[in-house]
């Protein structure tokens, strides 16, 4: 009965096609841009996600500063270098410790000039970040500890000042200070804030901090702990290390910040998920409006077939076959809706993937639960109409014009 | 809640129906009292002018509506005990209807609206089919069977109609003007439809019209009159 129930309510959407279309529309429109949605939201999540284990899996970032919230700092009583080396000296299972210090510059090769973030720090910086130099070489010892005029710079400061020619053993100027090029970055591509991780040039720290900044504070201090080894530990104890160095009592709040690539993660990935959120919240809102579509539509299918219930009440159809019939050719509508919704949606979120240059990730559950959840806006809007049909006098209902 | 028609009961009963619509003041006594009874095999003919009460005695007898008072037998089952749904199963079952606008539905194939009923019972896709074929062959209409009622005369819609009120082979064809829209050769042959159900497969037919020509083809004719029965008398057959 109920598959025969089924045939009955295609046929009868059939019999209309061009309002059973208009009818199922918002329907549509509603599951394909919820999918839509979080299918695109998921991809870019997982972008950021693949981006930060591209930084390096167990990295600790100290920044000085009050935490306020994640990423977020106030206050500032700067690192030295000597900080750095007190944690790489007092601190266990640390696999590297880059002190690093940036400044925004211009970089000058003849008559090309390219602005870029100069980065001060020592080789450890490279194992720290999850960077290669492709071709050159790393900083020697003594070009650390003299602050000599050499750099390595990214693939993006290469392409803009050299071109296609070769950088190595070039000499570049920062402001007043002329470098020779001794190694390439192999490039990273953009990071996850849309920040091009190879537009920057890296010098030794002490270069920095003499001839660029001429500073001897430090902006932050990016550890990496070994692998294997906690890095809540490694955190914790860094954190002791810090508070004792400056001189904190135990009443103070830290005026420093450690953060875990849990928090840094969370941090990134924190803003895609709640723009996702809000973004298919407002897509279900047109599911909704869809539903009153659908019970819009039944409700004059209703008086329109007036007779034709008669009819099927005359012939000996019981109430709950007649609410049964109404209420599963709403139900067959919506879900019609959900389906071609879902299809139009996958359709779309490979187009979007492309073009936003996110990764296209399938969510199996969220294309479960918006067919479901169509097929119940189907059940609960096609009801009240439903009833309204099986409640009719037939000897009424018979007379209808 | 049925007895088989190996019984000699009659089919249907009717003693002091009675049946008043409204309340207070405003009150119309529609049927003021009837006594009737229908055997098995009839062929009756329900004939009076408007507001005479024949219209609700037809709803009354096809179970869409019950009586005030009095009781209606339908088989030896009392009627007004019935639920709405028990009515609905026993319309199913025992009751074929025909109405005088056709009341098919529209943009189906005539061959769908008459395994209507079939539906409802429960019949698989051949047996509907098959049943339903029958059926209209029995009216006439082989060969016609994919066509919706739009694309019908009048005459062979109500022939389709016909068609789904015996396809489930029921007790009793109860038809309230089934000539009312029809010209008269049209009628003249629809009634032929009728007769021959009557005499060849003992269908009960009670059979509402105002048109005496009509009237004829039946075996008996009632006369109704402000809700009461003025006269009830065996035809002599048409002439």
């Amino acid at each position: 009965m109920l598959w025969n129930t089924v045939l009955l309510a295609l046929r009868e959407i059939r019999r209309n096609v061009m309002r059973s279309f208009l009818t199922i529309l918002g329907i549509v429109i509603g599951v394909g841009a919820v999918i839509t949605m979080v299918t695109i939201g998921g991809g870019a999540t997982l972008q950021v996600k693949q981006q930060i284990s591209s930084m390096g899996s167990n990295m600790l970032m100290v920044s000085p500063g009050k935490r306020l919230g994640p990423g977020q700092s106030s206050g500032n009583v700067p690192f030295k270098e000597a900080d750095a080396e007190a944690i790489s000296r007092e601190v266990g299972s640390i696999a590297a410790v880059a002190p690093v210090s940036s400044q925004s510059s211009q970089a000058i090769f003849g008559n090309q000039n390219w602005t870029t973030q100069v980065t001060g720090s020592n080789n450890q910086y490279f194992y720290v970040t999850n960077r290669t130099v492709a071709a050159g070489r790393q900083f020697s010892e003594s070009e650390l500890r003299a602050g000599a005029a050499v750099c390595i710079i990214g693939e993006t400061v290469r392409k803009k000042l050299f071109g296609g020619q070769d950088a190595l053993g070039e000499k570049i100027r920062l402001q007043k200070l002329s470098c020779e090029v001794i190694g390439l970055l192999e490039g990273k591509g953009q990071s996850s804030m849309g920040m091009d991780q190879d537009d920057v040039v890296v010098i030794p720290l002490r270069t920095l901090q003499r001839r660029v900044t001429g500073k001897q504070d430090i902006g932050m201090i990016q550890v990496s702990v070994q692998q294997g080894a906690s890095t809540d530990k490694a955190l914790k104890d860094i954190a002791k290390l810090m508070r004792e160095r400056r001189h904190l009592a135990p009443s103070d709040d830290d005026n420093f910040n450690v953060m875990d690539m849990k928090e840094i993660s969370k941090m990134l990935t924190g803003t895609t998920e709640l723009l996702t959120a809000l973004l298919s919240a407002v897509a279900a809102v047109s599911l909704l409006v869809g539903g009153i579509g659908i019970m819009n539509i039944m409700l004059v299918s209703v008086t329109e077939r007036t007779r034709e219930i008669g009819v099927r009440l005359a012939i000996g159809a019981m109430e709950r076959e007649v609410l049964m019939q109404f209420l599963v050719e709403a139900v067959v509508l919506s879900s019609l809706g959900g389906i071609i919704g879902i299809m139009l949606a996958l359709a779309a979120s490979i187009w979007l993937a492309g073009l936003l240059r996110v990764p296209f990730v399938f969510n199996g559950p969220i294309v479960f639960v918006a067919f479901l959840f169509s097929a119940a806006v189907g059940m609960i809007f096609g009801y009240f109409p439903a009833l309204k049909a099986a409640r009719l006098d037939p000897i009424e209902a018979l007379r209808h014009e | 809640m049925h007895v088989e028609g190996a019984t000699q009961a009659p089919l249907i009963v009717f003693s002091g129906v009675t049946k008043v619509y409204g309340k207070g003041n405003a009150t119309v006594e529609a049927l003021r009292g009837i006594d009737l009874c229908i055997e098995e095999g009839e062929f009756v003919a329900i004939m009076g002018p408007s507001g005479s009460g024949k219209s609700t005695c037809m709803n009354i007898l096809g179970c869409l509506d019950t009586p005030t008072g009095g009781t209606y037998m339908f088989r030896d089952v009392d009627v007004g005990t019935l639920t709405r749904n028990q009515r609905a199963l026993l319309r199913r079952h025992y009751q074929g209807f025909i109405f005088q606008g056709y009341n098919l539905l529209s943009r189906t194939s005539a061959l769908e609206n008459v395994e209507l009923p079939l539906l409802y019972r429960g019949a698989g896709v051949r047996e509907r089919r098959e049943h339903a074929m029958k059926a209209l062959e029995t009216v006439g209409l082989k060969g016609w069977e994919s066509h919706t009622p739009s694309e019908l005369s009048g005459g062979q819609q109500q022939r389709v109609a016909i068609a789904r009120a015996i396809v489930t082979n029921p007790a009793v064809l109860l038809a309230d003007e089934p000539t009312g829209n029809l010209d008269t050769a049209r009628s003249r042959e629809i009634m032929d439809v009728l007769t021959a159900l009557n005499s060849d497969d003992g269908i009960t037919i009670v059979m509402i019209t105002h048109e005496p020509d009509m009237a004829v083809y039946a075996k008996r004719q009632v006369h109704f009159l402000d809700g009461m029965v003025v006269s009830d008398k065996p035809n002599g057959g048409k002439e």
